[in-house]
């Protein structure tokens, strides 16, 4: 703020490089902006997933083609992320739901639970990486 | 006494499908998290997988109906979600406007694209 009017404070406007480096989202919010994130994320591929089901289960050639076409780097990598996404809007949602319900509302639990969804979705998508790897 | 009921009884405004939609994002919750759990048992319980396995898997009539229950919950569940997030991020009305037709659309082939690979 060196270029403030002295006395007068000016409204702080919400930009990328604000909301980037400037200000820091406590845990339960990233668990919150993640969730929505991965179920965007979720939405914007459930076109493909869709069709990987499609050709896996219409016949046994579509199947080893699909795993095959899994087993491409590239592909292996977003199924990885979209693990991720899917265990993290599960963990994240399971939060919420016990929020909605007034559980686990204060400030020393939320931070807990956030900590907790955190390690969950990483290390279920860690367990479902190596299995799937 | 007339008065008296005139203040108490509540004006209500808007639309009001709020609870609804929140209350079928959450159900519609429960129901996905249940067959994710359960498929998943199945999954990983079973025989390694192979195509018979994974086709006798949902060629299964309970299977069947639980998948159908899960894609249509999901439908309903994304819908509400992505209408969340383009009432906050889009605010001329007719991109909004368009872009939420296109989820319908894109979620209604969803489904019905599942039930083909269902019933095939």
């Amino acid at each position: 703020m060196s270029n403030a009017v002295p006395g007068k404070s000016r409204p702080k406007y919400l930009s990328l490089p604000a909301l980037l480096f400037e200000i820091r989202l406590p845990l339960p919010g990233w668990v919150s902006i993640l969730h929505r994130i991965s179920g965007l994320l979720l939405f914007l591929s459930l076109v493909w997933l869709l069709f990987m089901l499609d050709r896996s289960l219409a016949s046994e050639p579509g199947f080893d083609a699909m795993r095959r076409y899994a087993g491409l780097l590239p592909v292996k990598l977003a199924l990885l992320v979209l693990v991720w996404a899917y265990c993290h809007h599960f963990c994240a949602g399971i939060r919420f739901l016990f929020l909605d319900l007034d559980h686990g509302v204060d400030k020393a639990t939320a931070r807990l639970t956030s900590v907790i969804v955190f390690a969950a979705s990483l290390a279920l998508t860690a367990w479902f990486g190596v299995r799937l790897w | 006494m007339v008065r008296g009921a005139a203040l108490v009884e509540r004006v209500v405004v808007g639309a009001h499908y709020g609870l609804r939609d929140w209350l079928a994002q959450r159900i519609t919750a429960a129901i996905m998290a249940v067959y994710t759990v359960i498929l998943l048992a199945m999954l990983i319980g079973g025989a390694p997988i192979s195509y018979a396995v994974w086709q006798d898997l949902f060629t299964q009539g309970w299977m069947r109906v639980a998948t159908l229950l899960f894609a249509t919950s999901l439908a309903w569940h994304a819908w509400v979600g992505m209408r969340d997030i383009l009432m906050d991020y889009v605010k001329p009305a007719g991109a909004r406007l368009t872009l939420e037709v296109v989820v319908l659309l894109v979620l209604a082939g969803i489904l019905g694209w599942t039930i083909q690979i269902l019933w095939r």
